[in-house]
């Protein structure tokens, strides 16, 4: 017993020493809770569904980071019954794993927006994030009427979506490529969609801020609002059996 | 002080403090000195304790990642699973209230005040949920986009078989072949009327509702309404019901009773959509629903509810 409070006297009148240790013990705590993570199968699920997002919904995802819509909404419904009742089916990891940054989250001032794509019409989102308090009176958020005003001017899609493809997200040649052409033709009414469906299955493509004259940050930020949580069919069959054969979380 | 002369017995050379019978760390800095304490035996017990508890836990509970996944522990427990288990013991919970309500047909729902009574407690907690985003947490609505539910103005009928009926199929909704629908022409942008003409409609609408007196003017306009709003509004604009037309006679406008909004709903219609939660909802919360909607005040009884 003597001995080792000895050597721990040394350790504690050697400051190099000491922080030596200390980062080895530290270490110890971040292999054993962080690395397993990236190799462990269970730490995302097998979910059909998911895929990148389009360029427009990546360009209001870019709004909605740029306004900070993650200070008061997150985007991570907990398995709890509470949340679930309140909000839809808890997140799965799986949904947000092209999210870069992601934007999970459990403090919230406003509700979660994990799964508030197709819950409101394009025009209930329009007129709430004109004017918050004209759909719901005790609302404390912020106007950004000025969304509406604005020409989506997102620079080149193009090297955004490299940029993405480059931690991760599976782009094709022709995503990255046509990015810029993707952007228009999601919000607009007349051109021809099939191609843009093809490669983003069950990509929603129309005006979104009923302006159809218009490529406004509205339309980008709607866009984005409408396809989260769907990507996933939750509670279809095979994804339910998939999550009840789990363990170990 | 250390002083050496008044070093008593010493342990290893560590000088045994007089006052407490306890030893010194055995270093001094400036005459000050530390007591080597021991801790105290209950903490130490408790700090035993948890470690003890902590590899219980790692035994029971997920706990060591391994190769291809974490040890799921000896109870099985996952956050997912309880939830599971938290949502069938609630929903077992009610499940024979809602078999009750679900075997029950809605006309007959306000004969069992039981039943009806846990249908509105119901109803309440899915209108929260699914409602109040358009309708407003009093179910008020807002004025020129979405209609109160708690007056006595009902646009396709206010009895609970009907109420019923609006929220399964809703209204407009493409894709639902018994959804409410209707489409009022755009008088003005299409055409049919013209700009002095609609103006004149609007003073005959505005006497409907002693909003304005009769005038020339509303006579000549009284004559076009016949013509082309008397269809669905009814002769005395009292609304039409298998259309969704509003009761113009009444002191309640959705879109506006002032001149210019009047004269802008003639010129462009509007029409209203609101989603068929028969796509999304359980057929009992949809009752619980129509229950909830129609105890906020303006719930009509059935002998009242015949085309008017």
């Amino acid at each position: 017993m003597s001995t080792i409070v000895q050597n721990h006297k040394k350790l504690e009148r050697n400051v190099s020493l000491l922080g030596l240790f200390a980062f080895v013990v530290v270490a110890i705590g971040g292999i054993v809770e962080i690395a397993p993570l990236f190799w462990i199968d269970n730490t995302i699920e097998q979910v059909k569904g998911v895929r990148p997002y389009t360029p427009l919904e990546q360009a209001g995802r870019d709004i909605y980071v740029r306004e900070g819509c993650y200070v008061c909404h997150s985007q991570m419904i907990r398995p709890f019954r509470d949340e679930v009742e309140r909000y839809g089916h808890y997140s799965l990891a799986a949904e947000s794993m092209y999210d870069h940054p992601f934007q999970w989250g459990s403090k919230r001032t406003g509700p979660d927006l994990a799964r508030v794509g197709g819950r409101y019409s394009d025009e209930w989102h329009v007129q709430h994030l004109k004017d918050p308090r004209a759909v719901v009176p005790e609302s404390i958020m912020p106007p950004y009427a000025f969304l509406a005003e604005r020409e989506l001017n997102p620079g080149d899609m193009t090297a955004q979506l490299t940029a993405l493809y480059r931690v991760g997200v599976p782009y094709t040649r022709a995503d990255l490529a046509k990015a810029n052409d993707d952007l228009k033709v999601q919000a607009d009414p007349e051109a021809d969609t099939a191609d843009l469906l093809k490669r983003y299955p069950k990509a929603q493509a129309r005006d979104f801020d009923g302006d159809p004259s218009r490529l406004t940050e509205m339309d980008a930020l709607v866009a984005y609002l409408q396809v989260l949580g769907t990507m996933v069919d939750v509670n279809a069959a095979a994804a339910q059996e998939e999550l009840a054969r789990e363990k170990g979380r | 002080m250390a002083d050496a002369n008044n070093v008593p017995a010493s342990a290893g050379g560590k000088r045994i403090d007089e006052a407490t019978g306890t030893s010194t760390v055995g270093h001094e800095w400036d005459g000050i000195e530390e007591l080597d304490t021991p801790m105290p035996r209950w903490w130490l017990w408790t700090f035993y304790l948890t470690i003890v508890f902590a590899i219980g836990y790692m035994v029971v509970y997920p706990a060591v990642p391994l190769l291809d996944r974490a040890t799921a522990g000896l109870w099985g427990w996952t956050s997912r699973g309880e939830l599971a288990r938290e949502t069938k013991a609630a929903n077992d919970g009610r499940a024979g209230l809602l078999r009750q309500i679900a075997a029950t047909p809605i006309e007959q729902l306000p004969g069992k005040p039981e039943l009806m009574q846990a249908a509105v407690a119901g109803g309440r907690a899915a209108f929260r949920v699914n409602c109040v985003q358009c309708h407003g947490a009093g179910a008020a609505g807002v004025a020129g986009l979405y209609p109160n539910l708690a007056d006595d103005d009902w646009l396709w009928g206010g009895n609970l078989v009907e109420i019923e009926r609006t929220i399964t199929h809703g209204i407009r909704q493409p894709g639902d072949d018994q959804t409410r629908t209707s489409l009022m022409p755009s008088f003005g942008r299409d055409g049919m009327l013209t700009a002095a003409q609609i103006d004149d409609v609007v003073s005959h609408v505005r006497t409907l509702s002693g909003k304005e007196q009769p005038s020339a003017a509303s006579a000549r306009g009284a004559q076009t309404f016949a013509d082309n709003c008397a269809a669905c509004h009814g002769p005395a604009g009292q609304g039409g019901r298998p259309f969704g037309a509003p009761n113009l006679a009444d002191q309640i406008w959705l879109y506006g009773g002032s001149r210019e909004t009047i004269a802008a709903s003639i010129h462009s219609a509007h029409a209203g959509v609101m989603p068929a939660w028969g796509q999304r909802l359980d057929p009992v919360t949809i009752k619980m629903l129509a229950a909830y909607v129609h105890s906020l005040g303006g719930g009509e009884e059935f002998d009242a509810a015949g085309p008017r």
